[in-house]
């Protein structure tokens, strides 16, 4: 198996599949000349040219209902956002026609659209460019939702993604592109839906994913020094949500921590932390406890912006206290 | 033209009059939930607008889509069961009024944020542009959403990637209740489109052959690969915006004075005029018509409500 950094391995993803179905093509701000703000599509436009790799204006709206247009044709567009900031300017795309249009038309309307984007805090962008609003898009049914914290799960759920006939937003973290880790060669496919133990362990479980993941399993092998061994469990999609392996987990530890990058009122711990109390309430020794981002707007000072985003301490903090 | 293509025309004109009408008397019964907006006044629009296109040639328009249903060859029993909500409406019931398609019959529906549906119509435009299959997408669209940036975005990038799609701005004088030149900098619609270098139009509405006859005209064009048009369509609707609609923006003279050039009296008359049917075969036809509406309320009467268990299908077309 070959170590990638995540880039490669979306990279690598993306190509795999254009080379396998000729349906599937690429439109957004920069993903052709430019080869990708974060170089992910970088060589795309040499190799599959002009009209697989498709360079749009600065119009998200377009970017996305055009997706969408070109998904009812029986097309497989993965549609770039450049940022998940941009996002809110195609949400009605997003959220009133992408998320409804399978169900409001009675099932005659079929999407296989992919929104590539990427999110996440800490390179000092300030408020506007530094979110991580992943919860709002898991509210909407009819919309699914994955966001990988792995180069490995990035390949695979990228290509489940691109072969799915649903409507997925796949998000991406700006500082995981450099995380490397080892991904299966070919024809690899992680399944949509479907959370995972990222680390086995018996004392408390961690639910996350994306960049937290990161930092969970550093705060788990701190932790691990003290005798302490958290199980991760590590959702991969948000929507739909599969809540099996948390549960079950958190009936051998009894206790929880969730660990997310987004801000915690009305965010993916919220909505964990009840589903654990409706599902499993009698297992419950210490109440259930979320680390997530400050409830600020990014600031640009680093120090003051590293300050709002959680890091490995709070995190092992925060297991100390459900112990 | 042959006489049965005019009749045709005729026929599809006044039976979704027939239609609306009755929609509106199941709405005042409680029968119809939610919005209900009538295209009474409007026919000719959308009658003489799909009459040249082809099985290929896709159409896709806002919420007053009715009418554009059944050019599309919806039949009016799966548009009445779809505004009663019943699951042989042609979206099983869970669309309603606004949201009616048929993909079958290459209509994309029925879509009721206003100006979302163009950079919709730019991607299936695109669809049949990256598979080099003919069609051309005819996008029909209110003088309203000639104000929501959708519009611009859409139009913008039909014209860079050369789209095969037709634009039409439905112009009926006003958005809800606001007159064009009370929220459009332009008043002039068509101009818009000359800011995207889009070469355009404008056609008299209520004239179901002139239309026609402007819609096949750019249609061609942009099949030989022109690129996308831009066709303004100056008419007026009869009736309120929606139905409950107090019409305070709008004189009652005014509302007359267009009725008196209403689209199906007029070919009518011409019609007879013409020489090209007789007073008593239109009688008849409009019997069939009437007839064909009045079996169409009895169907969606009769039909089913939704099985309990379909509200939860569809909401993925995969299973996680």
């Amino acid at each position: 198996m070959a170590r990638l950094t995540m880039r490669e391995a979306i990279s690598q993803a993306l190509w795999e599949e254009m080379e396998r179905d000729p349906k599937v093509f690429i439109m957004g701000e920069e993903v052709g000349v430019w080869g990708g703000t974060y170089a992910v599509t970088k060589g795309f436009y040499d190799h599959f040219g002009a009209d697989r790799v498709r360079d749009t204006p600065i119009s998200e709206a377009a970017i996305i209902g055009g997706g969408i247009g070109a998904a009812l044709t029986g097309l497989r567009p993965v549609a770039e956002l450049m940022t998940i900031n941009f996002a809110f300017s195609a949400m009605d795309h997003i959220v009133n026609e992408a998320a409804k249009m399978h169900y409001m038309f009675g099932g005659q309307m079929v999407l296989p659209l992919v929104i590539r984007t990427v999110g996440g805090g800490g390179r000092q962008l300030g408020a506007t460019h530094s979110q991580t609003p992943d919860a709002i898009f898991a509210h909407f049914p009819g919309l699914v939702v994955v966001a990988p914290g792995t180069p490995a799960d990035a390949k695979g759920l990228l290509k489940a993604a691109i072969r799915s006939n649903d409507p997925v937003m796949f998000i991406e973290h700006a500082t995981l592109y450099q995380t490397r880790g080892e991904v299966p060669e070919g024809d690899y496919i992680v399944p949509i839906g479907k959370s995972t133990i990222q680390r086995p362990g018996k004392d408390v479980t961690i639910v996350t994913y994306s960049k937290m993941l990161e930092l969970s399993l550093k705060a788990a092998d701190q932790l691990a020094k003290e005798g302490i061994e958290a199980e991760i469990v590590d959702l991969r999609t948000l929507r739909p949500l599969d809540m099996d392996p948390v549960i079950e987990s958190f009936k051998k530890t009894n206790r929880a921590v969730i660990v997310e990058e987004g801000w915690k009122s009305y965010g993916v711990g919220s909505e964990i932390t009840a589903r654990i109390y409706e599902e499993a309430f009698d297992y419950v020794d210490a109440p259930v406890k979320r680390v997530a981002q400050k409830e600020v707007p990014l600031p640009y000072n680093r120090t003051l912006e590293q300050s709002a985003i959680p890091n490995v301490e709070d995190i092992i903090q925060a297991v100390k206290e459900v112990l | 033209m042959e006489k049965k293509e005019y009749l045709d025309l005729y026929h599809q004109m006044v039976a979704i009059r027939r239609m609306e009408e009755r929609a509106a008397e199941l709405y005042q019964q409680g029968k119809i939930g939610g919005f209900l907006h009538l295209y009474i006044g409007q026919e000719a629009v959308s009658t003489g607008l799909i009459a040249p296109r082809t099985p290929d040639d896709r159409v896709i328009t806002a919420y007053r889509d009715h009418g554009v249903a059944y050019n599309c060859g919806l039949s009016a029993r799966e548009i009445i069961a779809e505004l009663l909500g019943k699951a042989t409406g042609c979206s099983k019931g869970k669309g309603g009024s606004m949201h009616m398609a048929d993909v079958k019959k290459n209509y994309w529906g029925g879509h009721a944020i206003v100006g979302a549906h163009l950079p919709l119509a730019a991607g299936l435009a695109l669809g049949d542009l990256y598979s080099k299959t003919p069609g051309v997408t005819i996008c029909m669209f209110g003088d309203g959403a000639t104000n929501i940036g959708y519009f611009h975005e859409a139009l913008n990038l039909s014209k860079v990637w050369n789209l095969p799609v037709l634009w039409v701005c439905e112009n009926n004088q006003y958005g809800m209740g606001t007159a064009v030149d009370r929220a459009s900098a332009v008043s002039d619609i068509r101009k818009k489109a000359d800011g995207y270098a889009i070469l355009n139009d404008e056609v008299d509405g209520m004239d179901v052959l002139a239309v026609k006859e402007a819609s096949a005209k750019m249609l061609e064009e942009i099949r030989a690969g022109g690129g996308p048009r831009f066709l303004e369509i100056n008419t007026y609707r009869f009736r309120g915006h929606s139905m409950g609609d107090p019409e305070r923006y709008r004189k009652a003279d005014e509302v007359h004075r267009y009725q008196e050039n209403d689209p199906i009296g007029m070919f009518r008359k011409y019609l007879i005029a013409a020489g090209i049917a007789s007073e008593e075969e239109i009688v008849k036809l409009e019997d069939v018509i009437e007839e064909e509406v009045r079996d169409a309320v009895e169907f969606a009467e009769n039909s089913p409500e939704p099985a309990p268990e379909e509200l939860y299908t569809n909401v993925y077309f995969e299973t996680y």
